[in-house]
């Protein structure tokens, strides 16, 4: 078994069998919105797609959220809990995701 | 190191015969996690961690083959899912690696850090997150037991799935104009909003199928969760079929007798009903008892930060079974705090850092008829060992007339719908 492991793991430094999924990359703070965006910011059904948003327009979004300025149902209760710095890593996170990744 | 060259041709074979089998690749392993229970806590835990520690062990011990979710369970009653819709595979689990157990966690040794399971095997863990959900007072409600549950169904367990099959077959042969007799627990318990999802969602399919039916809901409390909204729907879809009666008007259910089928009042009324559902008072699983986690509120007092339990080391419980007031019990927030406990816990076995400002993000949607949802929001951080809900934020839908607010109850029932496929996409695939 020692042997065996012993190779296992020679081969998992050559291997690219760790399944590429960019949501394994994404931060703490940007877990939650797996929970209903899906995975890595893919969107699901009617929630949009998160990935590849651009940075500054989705800052720019989520004050409209915060201040009430935009049409929502529940984004407006969720912006106003995260503060501008988490906003910020939520912004280059979701900008650094490619559409469909 | 002392491989000869036949063996390794041997060993060389079986690796590239394992490549499509993560779960043999745990060759370097930093640590060995063990995760009980395989909801919305668990599945979640076990997952996160073979996606944010591939180097660490993780195995999950969970006694059903499948996954039946309370969340949309209120649908079958609705008529809008049926029980597979809302069952789930662990192979998705199994496919990132995750040793998946099926079997019964029977005790814990925090000291020796193994667990036993019922099949007599122990499993050696460095570190144990426990996600055990819930267990009924089954003393809390005279004349309720097992026995009583497959006449009254809790349905408040998704286990194998014959508790809401059962209240949804009860549903279908009921007469018609027949009563349909709830009894609701005092806080706290699972899923608070989830009664209330459940009357609408009976109220849906009755008015379809047996109109004259009536609806008697029996409260231990005076209060409930989306409470305005919940009553704007059942008047303008349901009219007056559904009655409320709360804890202050006489509504808490203290003794049933299943073979009459009567639920008797704290002040002595009688209530004769057709089809019941007994949703008894609950507390931390069994399993948490067990092994000492509990105190004497029955619940488990756990670090509000990590999740690590207040009296057993390496041990972190997360989901239902914890105390972590004013976060409800709901699977949301069972599955964002499952991650934070995760990193907790595996922070000094991987040399991550553990986390510092953590946010705890729950969404509860509630479905009151057709195209007709709202939603509660709730964003919480831990404060000087207390968890408390971020100021200003957060909240329930808007209420008004449904004249106004049709588009808004369509929308949110569709980011329901959304959130139940998003969310055991975290947990599953």
């Amino acid at each position: 078994m020692k042997k065996l492991a012993l190779v296992l793991g020679f081969a998992m430094t050559f291997g690219t069998f760790q399944m590429a999924n960019a949501q394994e990359a994404a931060p703490m703070i940007a877990q939650s919105c797996a929970g209903c965006h899906g995975q890595a910011g893919a969107g699901q059904g009617s929630s949009p797609v998160l990935a590849g948003y651009d940075a500054e327009d989705f800052v720019r979004v989520w004050h409209e959220f915060r201040a009430n300025e935009r049409p929502a149902t529940i984004m407006n209760r969720i912006a106003p809990g995260f503060t501008d710095d988490e906003v910020a890593e939520l912004a280059a996170y979701f900008a650094s995701l490619q559409q469909g990744e | 190191m002392n491989i000869s060259r036949r063996s390794f041709a041997a060993l060389a074979g079986a690796t590239s015969l394992t490549l499509a089998t993560p779960a043999l690749l745990r060759a370097q392993s930093a640590g060995r996690l063990v995760v009980i229970g395989g909801g919305f806590g668990g599945a979640s835990a076990a997952r996160y961690a073979r996606m944010a520690f591939p180097d660490v062990d993780v195995t999950l011990v969970e006694p059903q083959t499948s996954f039946v979710t309370c969340p949309y369970g209120n649908l079958i009653l609705g008529g809008k899912r049926v029980l597979s819709d809302i069952t789930h595979s662990y192979d998705g689990l199994r496919a990132r690696g995750v040793n998946v157990i099926h079997d019964r966690a029977q005790d814990i040794d925090a000291d020796g850090h193994r667990v036993t399971l019922a099949n007599g095997e122990e499993l050696e863990y460095d570190k144990l997150i426990v996600s055990p959900g819930i267990g009924f007072r089954w003393d809390a409600i005279e004349g309720y037991d097992e026995a009583a549950a497959e006449v009254f169904p809790h349905a408040w367990t998704g286990g194998d799935g014959s508790q809401i099959s059962n209240l949804r077959q009860q549903l279908e042969e009921m007469p018609q104009g027949g009563v349909v007799g709830l009894s609701i627990p005092g806080n706290p318990f699972r899923c608070p909003p989830g009664p209330y999802e459940r009357i609408s969602m009976i109220a849906h399919y009755l008015k379809q199928a047996n109109p004259t039916a009536k609806i008697m809901a029996f409260d231990s409390k005076d209060a409930f969760s989306k409470q305005g909204l919940f009553q704007d729907a059942w008047e303008e879809l349901y009219g007056d079929m559904i009655e409320w009666v709360p804890g202050n008007a006489d509504g808490k259910i203290v003794r049933v007798d299943a073979e009459n089928k009567v639920f008797f009042s704290e002040f002595g009324e009688e209530h004769r009903v057709d089809v019941g559902n007994v949703i008894p008072p609950q507390m931390a699983a069994s399993l948490a008892h067990d092994a000492g986690l509990v105190n004497d509120s029955g619940w488990v007092p756990v670090d509000q930060t990590t999740f690590e339990s207040a009296v057993a080391r390496d041990v972190h419980v997360i989901g239902d079974a914890n105390i972590a007031s004013p976060m409800p019990k709901s699977g949301y927030i069972a599955n964002s705090t499952a991650k934070t406990a995760v990193a907790a816990a595996l922070s000094d076995l991987t040399g991550s850092g553990a986390p510092s400002d953590p946010v705890y993000f729950n969404t509860c949607y509630s479905h009151a008829g057709e195209d007709y949802s709202f939603s509660v929001v709730g964003v919480f951080r831990p404060d000087g060992g207390e968890i408390v809900e971020t100021p200003d934020s957060g909240g329930t839908s808007a209420r008004g007339p449904l004249t106004e607010l049709a588009e808004t109850r369509r929308l949110e029932a569709g980011y329901a719908d959304a959130w139940y496929d998003s969310i055991t996409d975290d947990m599953f695939s």
